[in-house]
């Protein structure tokens, strides 16, 4: 067996400040991290491969820096790591995304063996679109099984699979067929710790590094800005209310009381209709 | 997504539409149709929907796939009551139960027929999960979970959503392909109101697939126990607490409040972050939208990821320490104050008013 897995690395979203004069985002020195989100679709990966054999390729792209979480994704023993920089992806929407990272996939099909599963995580933390997965797959003609909380059956020989996926209001339990897109739910599983070769690994090893035309990319039309047909025209801070929130003020009455009567004042009808929530009405 | 800052240097910022896509008119809803019940942002998506196609003097139309029968026929009737003038039908049993190879093929196959200029679609499941597959095979641009839906002067959509970090706001346009395409979380759209109005012209179209060329198979469907489910995004009542509580034990007083007001329970991203609360009680542009008639924020700054989700609520009361957090900025009501402390000070006062004893005594 062949698996992909797609990962992104994003800014630590957790260490994101905003600048409090101009509400801008304050990128510089915040750290890096591969998107939580991915490390379900790469235990996954590694579950399935331990059980199976074959290979695990981890692919990114992004600038240079991103070797950084090819190296982390190898030290929980992934076998291979492709990293696609290139200048003229900068600026791609999820549609040239999709281009570029489905050029890539067919190469390393190419070079390493055609992929029977191409894992991504449901989405990222920093764009949230979760749009990538379903493009990669339309492009490639995969099937797509996206927010799967779990692999029930995998049968290499038979070319079947059989997932749990979580929809609106429940569980559908479907039955599909290799090769396919499977984008992982969170919470599915725990990325492993890696061992201590695969570390020793993980800083030695040589990551595939491809700018376009490595990846066999011809039409660079369809990559960054160019090939994007979203375009962001404005950015903007979110206006403030024109009255700020009446802050209650300390005095004698307890704060608890002062803030519950400042509720009742604002929205007369409230106490009323508390009343019978509280009564279960 | 690209980098936002560097947007307004772009060359392809321009308008220039090309002759094929001019043919190209009309608002269409995607009406979400699972196991016989329309996702109610489907009708949340209608309010906007005529917004929209009345500013463009176009005609707004609901799309409707689903099994082949009088329910699938009755719902793209319903649509007519949340405005729109016409329905597309596709009832085929192949669209019994929702399976991106299927619905990505007749969804694809209408718009590439009768050609809309703008078409919305959930924030769901099975929007997200539709409107990527959708968007790729026709190679055209898609916005995902926006929180305002506009046309401006020269009849583009204009569509808002929150950009990384969650500091700030973007609006994003699909200027030279189309159709426009853009999906909204539940709830962030207020629901329109049904009126009884004349039914429009259903188009019924024909599916062309058979249950053969669909290679996945729905084997079985298991809902969730209603106990399962947190009816957060639809509750009247909401307190949620933020990184402010300090520690996992602390978010009780959270969970205490809401039990005296009868209210869910929530949070900020960061908890969900940390792993104190479980993913589904998230509040915000990640999490659930919520538009209460009451909600309170304990310990929560109000970053725009967070504000996104709250801002349709009646009446929001903030407690934080910090008097300059970003949530006093939209809230009514606020108190600079720490909310482990007055958590639970603030329940006890609520259970003494609330109570039907204290209210017997006092209206004695």
């Amino acid at each position: 067996m062949h698996i992909v897995v797609c990962i992104k690395q994003v800014p630590d979203s957790a260490q994101i400040r905003v600048h409090p004069v101009t509400n801008t985002i304050m990128r510089q020195g915040v750290p890096t991290i591969v998107n939580p989100y991915d490390l379900f679709a790469l235990e996954e990966a590694l579950r399935l491969r331990d059980k199976f054999g074959g290979e695990v390729t981890v692919l990114t792209m992004g600038p240079a820096s991103a070797e950084d979480s090819l190296r982390k994704a190898l030290a929980f023993g992934i076998d291979r790591a492709v990293l696609l920089t290139d200048r003229t992806f900068a600026g791609a929407d999820t549609l040239a995304t999709t281009y570029a990272l489905a050029t890539a996939i067919r190469k390393i099909g190419a070079a390493y063996g055609v992929p029977d599963l191409v894992f991504t995580g449901k989405q990222t933390i920093d764009g949230d679109t979760a749009q990538v997965g379903p493009g990669i797959a339309k492009r490639l003609g995969l099937l797509q099984l996206t927010y799967v909380a779990q692999i029930v059956t995998l049968d290499p020989a038979a070319r079947s699979v059989e997932v749990e996926r979580r929809s609106e209001g429940g569980i559908q339990v479907l039955r599909s067929a290799l090769p396919c897109l499977i984008t992982m739910l969170e919470a599915t599983n725990e990325i492993r710790r890696g061992s201590l070769s695969d570390a020793l690994h993980a800083a030695r090893a040589t990551i595939v590094k491809w700018n376009a035309q490595d990846a066999g990319i011809e039409d660079i039309s369809k990559c960054g800005l160019r090939g994007s047909p979203t375009i962001v025209k404005r950015v903007f801070a979110p206006s403030p209310r024109t009255e700020k929130a009446a802050l209650i003020e300390l005095g004698p009455r307890p704060p608890a009381d002062a803030l519950i009567d400042e509720m009742f004042r604002r929205q007369p009808k409230l106490e009323s209709e508390l009343v019978a929530l509280a009564r279960g009405f | 997504m690209s980098e936002p800052t560097k947007a307004p240097a772009r060359a392809a910022a321009k308008k220039e539409l090309p002759e094929h896509f001019k043919a190209y008119k009309h608002v269409w809803v995607f009406v979400e149709l699972e196991r016989g019940q329309v996702h109610p942002v489907s009708w949340e998506l209608m309010g906007v929907g005529r917004k929209l196609a009345d500013k463009l003097g176009v005609e707004l139309a609901a799309v409707v796939l689903g099994p082949a029968g009088a329910v699938t026929r009755r719902i793209a009737v319903d649509a007519f009551g949340y405005g729109a003038d016409l329905a597309y039908l596709a009832g085929d049993d192949v669209l019994s139960d929702y399976r991106n190879e299927s619905y990505t093929r007749v969804l694809t196959d209408l718009v590439n027929t009768y050609k809309p200029e703008i078409l919305l679609l959930g924030a769901t499941t099975l929007g997200r999960d539709l409107a990527g597959a959708v968007a790729t095979t026709l190679l055209t641009g898609l916005t995902a979970d926006c929180t305002g839906l506009d046309v401006d002067a020269d009849g583009s959509l204009a569509a808002t959503r929150p950009t990384f970090g969650g500091s700030l706001l973007c609006t994003i346009y699909t200027l030279n392909y189309r159709p426009q395409m853009a999906t909204v979380r539940p709830r962030v759209l207020p629901m329109p109101e049904w009126v009884e109005r004349a039914p429009g012209r259903v188009i019924e179209h024909p599916v062309g697939i058979v249950e053969a060329d669909i290679v996945t198979k729905v084997l079985t469907f298991v809902p969730d126990r209603d106990s399962a489910k947190s009816n957060l995004a639809y509750a009247d009542v909401v307190v949620a607490g933020g990184v402010g509580l300090g520690s996992p034990e602390n978010f009780q007083l959270v969970r205490r409040l809401a039990g005296v007001l009868g209210a869910e329970y929530g949070c900020s991203r960061p908890l969900v972050q940390k792993g104190w609360v479980a993913s589904d009680r998230q509040i915000g542009q990640t999490g659930k939208t919520i538009r209460p008639r009451l909600y309170i924020a304990a310990g929560i700054s109000g970053a725009i990821q967070h504000r996104v989700g709250v801002e349709g609520a009646d009446l929001i009361v903030a407690i934080n320490t910090d008097k300059n957090a970003p949530i006093f900025g939209f809230a009514h009501v606020g108190i600079v104050a720490d909310a482990i402390r007055l958590l639970p000070a603030l329940t006890e006062a609520f259970r003494a008013r609330l109570s039907p004893h204290a209210r017997d005594r006092l209206a004695s």
